[in-house]
C-alpha cells in the first residue's frame, strides 16, 4: 500500500519540536545540510538546543543565533573555509558546550540507537584525549578472548554510547510524498542513520516524485530511507543552499564567504540576519536568486 | 642537480618515501603536499596502492600518467579518475576500522611521543583558538599506520605536549599496552626542514621522535631551534634525498599550478 502524504512546510516542522530537543542534522560539513530547516530554527524561538552532526553551517548558525546550548560532534568545518568561525568564537567565548569525538565513534553512536543498544565497542578514541576530556565514557572489557603474542588477553574498547535523538533532520535529492527518500550524490553521508537514531525524522527534498516513478529515477541502492521512519516531508528546491548538494547543484562559496564573515562582528551578523534570515524560506530564495543573477 | 630545484619538490619526495614498501592499501594523504607526495609514491615506486579521489571513491589509475593532478576543478577530478570502488565516510570508516591505510595528516602540534593536535590550542574546555575538532585522528591512530606532514617547522608546533591529544603517541599507545596498541603506527613526520621517525627510545623505552634527515640546504642547529623539545639526534645525520629527474617531472605533471609552492615557497 502506499503512504500517507506526509508532506509539510518547515514552519511546521519547526512547530513539532520543543526547547531542549537533542536534533541530530544530516550531512557533512558544508554538504547536504538541510538548510531551509536550520533557517526555519533560526527564525523560531526555539533554544537550548543540543545538536549531533557531523558539524558545518548548520552548527556555527545554530551558534551564532544562541540557540545551541550543546553540540556532539567529529568536527565543525566549511569544507572550503577549514574552520567553521562561528563555532569558534561560541567555543572560545564558552557559550556553547561541547563534545567532541572521534569523526567514527559518531557513526557508532547513532549505529547503536538505531539498533537500539545503549552502546556499540571500538577501538578509534583509546588513548587520545577523547574520553578523558569526555569523562562520562566509558570502556567495555571484552568476554571473548584475544589471542595475542601466544597468550590470551580481554580487550578493553571504549563504548560508544547510542546518540539517541529525538528528532533527525536530513535533506534528499529525491522523495515520494510519505518519505520514502533516495540521494543522488555520491555519498548518503549517516542520513539514514540519522532517521532510526530518532524518535522523529524529517526529510527535506530537491523534489516529490510519485512512489511507482521511484525506482525508475534511481537505482534501488539509492532508496535507504523508508516512509515508516519519517514524520514528514518538505518539499524545499534548493533547500541545501548554501551547502552543496549533488548532483542538483554545488556550493554556493560567494554566499558562504558572506555567511563566515558574520564571525567578525554583532553588526555583521545583525546584517546578514535581517538580509536573509528573518524572511520566509521562499523570500530567502528570491534573495538568493537575485543574488546569482 | 638542477637549478631549479626546490625545497617544495624534496619535500614531495620526502613524503613519497613514508610510503615505501606499504604495498597493497590505501595511501590517503591529505593536504596539498602531501597529495602530491602519495601520488608520486604511486606513480613511482608503489604502484599497488590504492588512492581516494579527495571525495566518495578510491581510484586505481592505469599507469603513471593516470595518476591525476591534485586540486582540479570538479568536472575536470570527475573526468580525470579511473574509479575502482565506491567509499563514501561510513564506508571510509569501516576501512580504516580494518586497518588496511596509510594516513597522512597535518598537525597543528606534535610532540617528541608522535601525539598530534588539530582540536583546539590552549585548554580545550575553553581554548584560546578553536580548530577542526579529534576529526579522524583517534581512530586513525589506534587502528593503522599514520604520517604527519608539518610545512612550517617551528617551537609552537614542534612542542614538549601538544594541548589535546587527537592522533595517539608512543606515549598513549604504551599506556594502553600491547594489545590495544597493536596497530599502531607513526611512521614517519615530515617538514619543511627535515624528516622524522620514530627509530629511538627515550630511557623508559618509550620510541621518541629522531632526526633522520635534514633536507638539503637545511642545517642540523636549525632543526634543533626550531624544535621545541630535544629531539634524538645521530652522529651523523644524512641529507634528505635528492629528487630524480624523472620525479621531478612527475611533481610538475600532479602540479602544474605550483600548489606545493604555498606551502613551501620557493624561494
Amino acid at each position: 500500500m502506499s503512504g500517507p502524504d506526509k508532506r509539510c512546510t518547515e514552519d511546521e516542522v519547526v512547530a513539532e519540536l520543543e526547547s531542549g530537543m537533542t536534533i541530530g542534522i544530516g550531512g557533512w560539513g558544508s554538504r547536504r545540510k538541510p538548510m531551509s530547516l536550520i533557517r526555519a530554527i533560526l527564525r523560531s524561538d526555539l533554544r537550548d538546543l543540543t545538536i549531533v552532526a557531523y558539524g558545518g553551517p548548520d552548527i556555527g548558525l545554530l551558534c551564532r543565533s544562541g540557540q545551541a546550548r550543546k553540540v556532539i560532534t567529529g568536527f565543525v568545518s566549511l569544507d572550503s573555509i577549514p574552520l567553521e568561525a562561528n563555532y569558534g568564537v561560541a567555543r572560545q567565548n564558552g557559550t556553547v558546550e561541547a563534545e567532541e569525538w572521534d569523526e567514527g565513534m559518531l557513526l557508532l553512536g547513532l549505529t547503536a540507537a538505531g539498533w537500539r543498544v545503549p552502546f556499540l565497542p571500538c577501538r578509534a578514541g583509546l588513548g587520545s584525549d577523547v574520553p578523558r576530556l569526555m569523562s562520562h565514557l566509558r570502556t567495555v572489557r571484552s568476554p571473548y578472548p584475544t589471542n595475542f603474542d601466544g597468550a590470551e588477553e580481554f580487550e578493553d574498547l571504549l563504548a560508544v554510547p547510542a546518540l539517541e535523538l529525538d528528532v533527525a533532520l536530513v535533506h534528499q535529492n529525491l522523495s515520494d510524498q510519505s518519505g520514502n527518500a533516495a540521494w543522488m550524490g555520491e555519498d548518503p553521508f549517516m542520513d539514514d542513520l540519522f532517521v532510526r537514531a530518532a524518535k522523529k525524522a524529517y526529510v527535506s527534498c530537491e523534489r516529490v516524485v510519485a512512489t511507482d516513478e521511484l525506482a525508475s529515477q534511481v537505482d534501488v541502492t539509492r532508496l535507504r530511507i523508508a516512509r515508516m521512519d519519517v514524520t514528514g516531508v518538505v518539499v524545499a528546491p534548493n533547500g541545501a543552499h548554501f551547502t552543496e548538494c549533488q548532483p542538483d547543484y554545488g556550493r554556493d562559496e560567494e554566499f558562504q564567504r558572506r555567511y563566515a564573515a558574520t564571525a567578525k562582528s554583532d553588526e555583521a551578523w545583525q546584517e546578514f540576519r535581517s538580509e536573509f534570515l528573518d524572511l520566509d524560506e521562499a523570500g530567502y530564495q528570491a534573495k538568493v536568486k537575485e543574488l546569482q543573477s | 642537480m638542477t637549478t631549479d630545484l626546490t625545497r617544495a619538490d624534496i619535500c614531495a619526495v620526502a613524503i613519497a618515501e613514508a610510503f615505501r614498501g606499504d604495498g597493497e592499501r590505501l595511501c590517503n594523504p591529505i593536504g596539498n603536499l602531501p597529495l602530491i607526495g602519495g601520488r608520486l609514491a604511486v606513480a613511482s615506486f608503489e604502484p599497488h596502492m590504492m588512492l581516494t579521489d579527495g571525495y566518495y571513491t578510491l581510484m586505481d589509475p592505469t599507469g603513471p600518467d593516470d595518476v591525476p593532478p591534485i586540486n582540479l576543478p570538479e568536472a575536470e577530478r570527475l573526468a580525470s579518475r579511473t574509479v575502482a570502488h565506491w567509499n563514501p565516510y561510513r564506508e571510509m570508516f569501516s576501512l580504516l576500522f580494518h586497518g588496511r591505510r596509510h594516513v597522512m595528516m597535518g598537525a597543528t602540534q606534535v610532540d617528541r611521543f608522535g601525539n598530534q593536535n588539530i582540536a583546539a590550542i590552549g585548554d580545550w574546555n575553553k581554548p584560546r583558538r578553536q580548530l577542526l575538532g579529534f576529526r579522524g585522528a583517534p581512530g586513525n591512530t589506534i587502528n593503522h599506520t599514520t604520517s604527519y606532514w608539518v610545512p612550517n617547522h617551528s617551537p609552537r608546533v614542534f612542542v614538549e605536549a601538544v594541548d589535546v591529544v587527537c592522533g595517539i603517541g608512543y606515549d598513549r599507545a604504551v599506556e594502553l599496552g600491547p594489545v590495544a596498541s597493536r596497530f599502531h603506527e607513526i611512521r614517519r613526520v615530515v617538514s619543511n626542514l627535515g624528516v622524522f621517525d620514530f627509530e629511538a627510545t627515550d630511557d623508559a623505552g618509550v620510541r621518541v621522535m629522531r632526526l633522520a634527515s635534514v633536507h638539503p640546504g637545511v642545517s642540523v642547529d636549525e632543526v634543533v631551534e626550531a624544535t621545541g623539545f630535544e629531539l634524538v639526534i645521530g652522529d651523523d645525520v644524512p641529507e634528505t634525498r635528492l629528487p630524480t629527474p624523472e620525479e621531478l617531472e612527475i611533481i610538475s605533471r600532479l602540479d602544474p599550478k605550483g600548489f606545493r609552492f604555498q606551502e613551501v615557497p620557493a624561494s
